[in-house]
């Protein structure tokens, strides 16, 4: 992209409808002039409430937006040079098209000839002249959603806001829409912020992508850049097919995950963790040899290729091919180095900042972090290169309210459906499946994050609770 | 289904008879009586008397300024109560509707003799102020009437169609005219036609401020105690024109509107 010019920034903000729980959590952003740029995330991530907040209609708690370097934090939608096409559109019933059309026109007074003309342009870039006399409850879906978008563009704002403008229309219909937004404003030249949770859409559309997940930005990239280099395993699901996989880094640009070392082209410390991901159609099939050797579950065609899953020992790997394999047979793959996508294992994940309090008579140290008090054996306790069953450690163990770090292995950790029998519980806010098992998230109500290992599926939303056993927990004292 | 004992059309029959009974032969029989004379011969006599006669014409009048007056204060006072009641951020806003509306429980006379002794407080001597009086009491009587059908029809009313209004560079005032107020007609329609009518008819709160001009309701009572059943019903056939009328054109308007 060229050297554009900011048009809009948020700056940390926030949003908070309740007071307690966060909706947007400090998201920062810059949008440049004449970009096509989407707001991609799963229902309830934050998205629209970003872009309401571009259009007026939400305040931000805290934190700034800036349009042309002018804060605009706290003007009224009327007062914007934004327009917004809504997600039902909001066309008024009680006028019609040209009324409709003509309505921003209206509020600021235009001449009526000029009003003429511009709203006829207008229904002739959306494909509807001489729509003009008709009612709104007349109009198709299709044709509503031309006039929204005619009723927008007319008044030439600086800003397009879309709200998932096109998850009303039809699979078709909406196909043909994406191209005629994208040429829209490639005509326009204005610039256009459109809110989808369709990865597909966003990916065909946009000149930058804003993933979003849990009021947070995941990733801001270019189309290519989001799809091959995810930042973390949450974009890597999200958009497109993947395979991911927990590992480590075995060697100066070898990692070791599905049971195999490979060479790869991420230099990284040997021994760090990592999630590894791989494209299901970077997957190549050999005739032997190979790294991975696997039988083949199921082969299902999808129109322009073959999906396949082939099960490698333990683990399942997705792969796209445009041969047909009958399930039962033995195949080789093949993963090129450079199609490997190696992300550092997210540290904080599991990790709780909470407090210990002495030793009771059974010897377990009383410890309390997240959401739980839990009495952990001495030796969960770690003084730098010490442990607690160290004398020389009991005194800072003793110590009233001393502070530590307490963390859990995923894999340590186990979900039931009982959601009193865990040490929490809560729901299951995400998953993706990992290789051989499935990686939740489970959020409990004070909003604590728990992530969990199990081989067994569960379904977003569920209400678990979550096993974690004393002798997982590792408490480091700061 | 075969073992049930009727059949949908019989089912529909004991409505039929009281529809039939209780309604459509009522108002015929109000219809006959109004067109025509104490022998049973038909004659528009009546109703030419009605409007020939200064008296039943400044009766009509005089309801008519009453029914204006009292349905454009209520409207007046009920659209911002059931605006803030269905756009409201408020956590409680049944409840609070609801409180409006309690009035309708208590009796009629009730609320009106109340109403009389602190209006006595006020203005001394109730008989001194007739009109204003009747007004007051009739506000106070047909507000909830006029709040709940607003009420309903704004909060069916989408938010985005404000949103979108303010988007597209409307102020508040612009938004109101422009927007909400024509969307809100078909509850503003039903608001009017709750209150209008029996504001012209009501005359006991009339008898009880002391009002001793005659509205429309106080000319059909008092031709039927003096067992005058043609003009009674003549004066309840013109009142039934009308609202029918009323009601015939608000159709058509907000017909118009939608189409």
């Amino acid at each position: 992209m060229e050297n554009r010019k900011t048009l809009i920034e948020l700056k940390n903000v926030r949003k908070s409808f309740d007071g307690k729980t966060n909706v947007i959590e400090d998201v920062s952003l810059k949008i440049m002039e004449g970009e096509f740029v989407t707001l991609l995330g799963p229902s309830g991530c934050g998205k629209t409430t970003i872009l309401r907040m571009i259009g007026g209609f939400d305040k931000p708690t805290e934190g700034e937006i800036l349009l042309d370097g002018s804060d605009i934090t706290l003007l009224p939608p009327n007062e914007r040079p934004i327009n917004t096409v809504f997600q039902k559109y909001a066309l008024f019933p009680h006028l019609n098209v040209y009324d409709n059309v003509a309505f921003g026109l209206k509020m600021r007074k235009v001449s009526k000839e000029e009003t003429d003309k511009l709203v006829k342009d207008a229904l002739e870039l959306v494909d509807l002249e001489g729509f003009e006399k008709r009612s709104i409850a007349t109009l198709s879906g299709g044709q509503q959603q031309r006039i929204a978008i005619a009723r927008a563009i007319v008044n030439r704002p600086k800003v397009l806001l879309l709200d998932e403008s096109l998850s009303a229309l039809d699979y078709k219909m909406r196909k043909e829409m994406q191209l005629e937004l994208k040429q829209m404003h490639k005509t326009l030249g204005i610039t256009f912020i459109f809110v989808t949770h369709d990865q597909e859409e966003a990916l065909t559309m946009s000149d930058k992508i804003v993933v979003i997940a849990d009021g947070e930005i995941q990733q801001v990239g270019t189309p290519e850049d989001i799809y091959n280099e995810p930042a973390n395993v949450f974009v890597a699901d999200f958009i497109g097919e993947s395979n991911i996989f927990n590992g480590v880094m075995s060697g100066k640009l070898k990692a070791s995950f599905a049971g195999t070392t490979f060479d790869c082209v991420d230099d990284l410390e040997k021994d760090i963790k990592i999630d590894a991901v791989i494209r299901p159609e970077d997957i190549d099939i050999v005739k032997e040899g190979g790294q991975l050797k696997g039988e083949v579950l199921s082969c299902d065609f999808k129109g322009t290729f073959y999906i396949m899953f082939v099960q490698c020992g333990q683990y399942e790997m997705e792969v796209h091919c445009f041969d047909y394999y009958e399930p039962g047979s033995e195949i080789c793959l093949n993963i090129d180095p450079d199609m490997i996508h190696i992300i550092p294992y997210d540290t904080s994940i599991n990790h709780y900042p909470g407090t210990i309090n002495g030793i009771n008579d059974a010897g377990l140290v009383r410890v309390k972090f997240a959401d739980m008090d839990r009495r952990v054996a001495r030796d969960r306790i770690h003084v730098g290169e010490r442990t607690g069953d160290d004398e020389s450690v009991l005194d800072v163990i003793n110590k009233p309210d001393t502070k530590v770090i307490v963390n859990f292995e995923p894999s340590a950790a186990t979900l039931t459906d009982d959601a009193k029998a865990g040490d929490i519980c809560g729901n299951i806010i995400s998953f993706h499946y990992i290789g051989d098992h499935y990686s939740y998230t489970v959020r409990s109500e004070s909003e604590e994050d728990y992530v969990v290992d199990d081989a067994d599926l569960w379904n977003q939303g569920d209400y678990v609770g979550v096993v974690i056993p004393e002798d997982s927990l590792n408490i480091t004292v700061l | 289904m075969k073992n049930a004992i009727f059949n949908r059309k019989q089912l529909a029959v004991p409505y039929m008879l009281f529809l039939l009974l209780f309604v459509i032969l009522p108002l015929l029989v109000v219809v006959y009586y109004g067109f025509t004379d104490a022998e049973g011969h038909i004659s528009l006599a009546n109703f030419i008397g009605f409007f020939a006669n200064p008296r039943t014409l400044g009766t009509l009048i005089y309801s008519l300024v009453i029914a204006v007056i009292v349905t454009i204060i209520c409207l007046c006072m009920a659209y911002p109560v059931a605006l803030i009641l269905a756009k409201g951020a408020y956590a409680r806003k049944h409840a609070f509707l609801m409180v409006f509306v309690l009035p309708m429980w208590i009796n009629f006379t009730l609320r009106i003799t109340a109403l009389k002794e602190i209006l006595t407080l006020i203005e001394g001597n109730l008989a001194l102020y007739p009109f204003i009086n009747t007004i007051i009491c009739m506000v106070y009587d047909f507000l909830p009437f006029m709040i709940m059908p607003l009420f309903n029809s704004l909060t069916k009313l989408d938010n985005s169609m404000l949103e979108a209004g303010a988007d597209l560079g409307a102020n508040r005032a612009q938004i109101f005219i422009h927007i909400l107020l024509p969307l809100s007609i078909p509850g503003i329609i039903s608001g009017v036609t709750m209150v209008f009518l029996p504001a012209m008819t009501n005359y006991v709160v009339l008898d009880m401020v002391y009002n001793s001009t005659y509205i429309m309701g106080s000319l059909i009572g008092s031709y039927f105690s003096s067992y005058d059943w043609n003009n009674g019903s003549l004066i309840s056939a013109i009142l039934l024109m009308m609202i029918g009328m009323f009601t015939i054109l608000a159709d058509r308007f907000t017909m118009e509107k939608e189409a």
